[in-house]
């Protein structure tokens, strides 16, 4: 058994995502290769050979991986995949954009979004918005699987003394190009793997509302999270949206403010360790998972909470 | 130009999903069906681009068994021109599903496919990336805004850390987000006249694809059930609660 697993960076970063998809590349064996295919990457390479119990860091320098392009980054895949059985990515954006290229061209169908390693072909994963668990084996040589990182611990990510290995597979296909990205910055942990996440839906108004959201998150060290009405509403960016179409976060606390709880919102954070959840109605279906529930205005048991944390 | 929209026929949005006594599969006994709500949005952006004088053809295209002439005519009700049912009896996986569209993709030549980003029943969010992979074609997936010039497209995406742009040569794949648009409702004269398009339906046999599955479903459980919570009465009760019984805040 040979293991790929591939990196998510910024080309100068090792996201942790990864760590959580080595976890998940760990339960299925020992022979753990990583890929950086980025531009001027070695420092992500660097970075993964220190993550301990990895066999090699495969780094593919070039201007056509550099923003990540589905059409190159999937074709370096397939290409290089046919080496492994088993090929995992986090179901990030980047893994879900590339990582079904890599499987088409293997010819193998994908396992996306698996939530448990049963045993080397065999897999659990949530669907229809997480309120079934499928257990899925597969019969194809080369598994190809998106991991959903919340599910799996991180792995250490010092300690290790694997090398670099460079590939000269230059894959560019010529199709696509990149434009530009907005991409807002923020001192906030990330929504996916903060501690405390504290979200707001419809129920804020306006996007300026979510300043009383901020108070709590800066004095709980929280991320910010929405609901997709907050963000269709155009309250917050699509990049707080959490649910089966968003993100999927997993806390020690999730606070879920004006929000009902629709099944597709439910699927993005239920498996938080803690739920609160404030409400005006109480008969909101948010109440049904919530471990402590507050019937309240929120206007008015914002300020009130942010004061006596 | 002429535009392909592949859609899907799934259980509606609003149905709470239970596993079988017997955990063999979903219990999907007189569930309420639709279109995936993002093959709507996949519609809708084709309807406007062809209103928009961008798109001559607005072409739908679902793989499964009769009943997705359903979705097939509800398509056709918000402006699609006509349909292809490929029609099988397997549960067709995204691979399955991909391969059988490279071949209607083969037959018709459109310039544009927009697909969904995914579909809400197995949540997989594969099928047109897979689809653009094996056709060698540029995808922008996850859009929130397409922009055609000539002879390519800029797709706006949304990512984990905000919004992408990308220039795509075509013919290109687009998958939805869901700010791409908001998809209108049929009217009723639009689905009267919905009845007389013309929907082809082929076989799985008739154009060649083997779309086998590799998949074998084990088991389908309901996940754990969370144990109901308290009320609590106070912001006060909520501090003190997440701090001395949950012990998640200090
Ligand atoms: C294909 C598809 C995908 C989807 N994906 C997602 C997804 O990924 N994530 C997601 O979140 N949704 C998703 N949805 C949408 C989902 O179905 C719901 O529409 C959405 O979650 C509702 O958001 P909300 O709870 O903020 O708004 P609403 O349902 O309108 O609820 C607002 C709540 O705020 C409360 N409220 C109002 N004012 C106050 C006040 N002053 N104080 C306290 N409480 C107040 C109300 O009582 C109400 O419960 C999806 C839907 C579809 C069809
Ligand atoms: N059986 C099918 N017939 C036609 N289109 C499909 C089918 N399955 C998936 N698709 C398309 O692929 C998109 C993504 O589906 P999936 O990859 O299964 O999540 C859907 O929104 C459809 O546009």
């Amino acid at each position: 058994m040979s293991i790929l697993v591939i990196a998510e960076h910024d080309n100068q970063e090792l996201k942790s995502s990864t760590l959580n998809v080595v976890t998940a590349a760990q339960a299925l064996g020992s022979e753990i290769d990583i890929l950086v295919a980025g531009s001027d990457c070695s420092s992500v390479a660097e970075s993964a050979t220190k993550i301990p119990s990895i066999n090699k860091v495969l780094m593919a320098d070039s201007e056509a991986y550099k923003n990540c392009l589905a059409e190159n980054v999937g074709s370096l895949i397939g290409k290089i995949g046919t080496n492994y059985t088993h090929i995992l990515a986090a179901a990030t954006s980047n893994g879900k954009n590339c990582l079904p290229r890599a499987a088409a061209l293997l010819d193998v169908a994908q396992i996306s979004d698996i939530s448990a390693v049963v045993s080397e072909d065999t897999f659990e994963r949530p669907i229809y918005a997480g309120n079934c668990i499928a257990t899925v084996q597969s019969s194809d040589s080369i598994k190809v699987i998106t991991v959903r990182t919340t599910s799996f611990d991180s792995s250490e990510s010092e300690g290790g003394t694997a090398s670099v290995e460079t590939i000269s597979e230059n894959t560019d296909l010529g199709v696509s190009s990149f434009v530009k990205e907005e991409v807002a910055e923020s001192d906030r942990p990330e929504l996916t793997s903060a501690d405390i996440v504290i979200s707001g839906g419809r129920g804020m108004q306006n996007g300026d509302n979510f300043s009383l959201l901020e108070g709590i998150a800066d004095k709980l060290g929280a991320a910010i999270g929405a609901s997709r009405a907050a963000v269709d509403s155009g309250f917050v960016p699509n990049d707080m949206q959490v649910g089966q179409t968003g993100k999927i976060v997993a806390p020690n606390l999730y606070i879920a403010v004006g929000i009902s709880g629709a099944i597709q919102h439910l699927a993005g954070m239920k498996d938080s360790k803690v739920i609160v959840a404030i409400n005006k109605d109480e008969e909101a279906p948010i109440f049904q998972i919530a471990d402590y529930g507050l019937v309240a205005d929120l206007f008015e048991a914002l300020p009130e909470l942010e004061s006596k944390l | 130009m002429k535009v392909l929209v592949p859609v899907k026929r799934v259980v509606d949005y609003n149905v709470k999903v239970k596993a079988k006594s017997d955990e063999t599969g979903v219990d999907l006994a007189n569930a309420k069906m639709s279109l995936n709500p993002f093959c709507e949005i996949a519609i809708e952006e084709a309807v406007r681009l062809k209103e928009a004088g961008k798109a001559e053809e607005v072409i739908a295209v679902s793989v499964g068994t009769s009943a997705s002439q359903e979705q097939l005519r509800t398509s056709l009700a918000l402006g699609a021109d006509r349909a292809i049912l490929v029609e099988t009896e397997i549960e067709v996986e995204p691979l399955g599903v991909a391969k059988i569209l490279k071949e209607v993709v083969n037959k018709e030549n459109p310039d544009l496919i927009i697909l969904g980003k995914q579909a809400i029943d197995d949540d997989s969010n594969q099928t047109g990336q897979m689809l653009a992979s094996l056709l060698g074609i540029a995808q922008g997936t996850f859009a929130s805004e397409v922009n055609i010039s000539e002879g390519s497209v800029e797709v706006t995406r949304e990512i984990d850390g905000g919004l992408q742009t990308v220039k795509l040569n075509l013919p290109a794949i687009v998958t939805t987000d869901l700010r791409l648009n908001e998809p209108r409702y049929a009217s009723l004269p639009n689905i009267m006249k919905a009845k007389k398009k013309p929907l082809e339906t082929i076989t799985t046999d008739d154009l060649g694809v083997d779309a086998s599955p590799r998949l074998t479903t084990v088991k389908v459980a309901n996940p754990p059930e969370r144990e109901a919570g308290v009320k609590v009465e106070s912001v006060d009760e909520l501090v003190d609660k997440l701090k001395n019984e949950a012990k998640v805040i200090s």
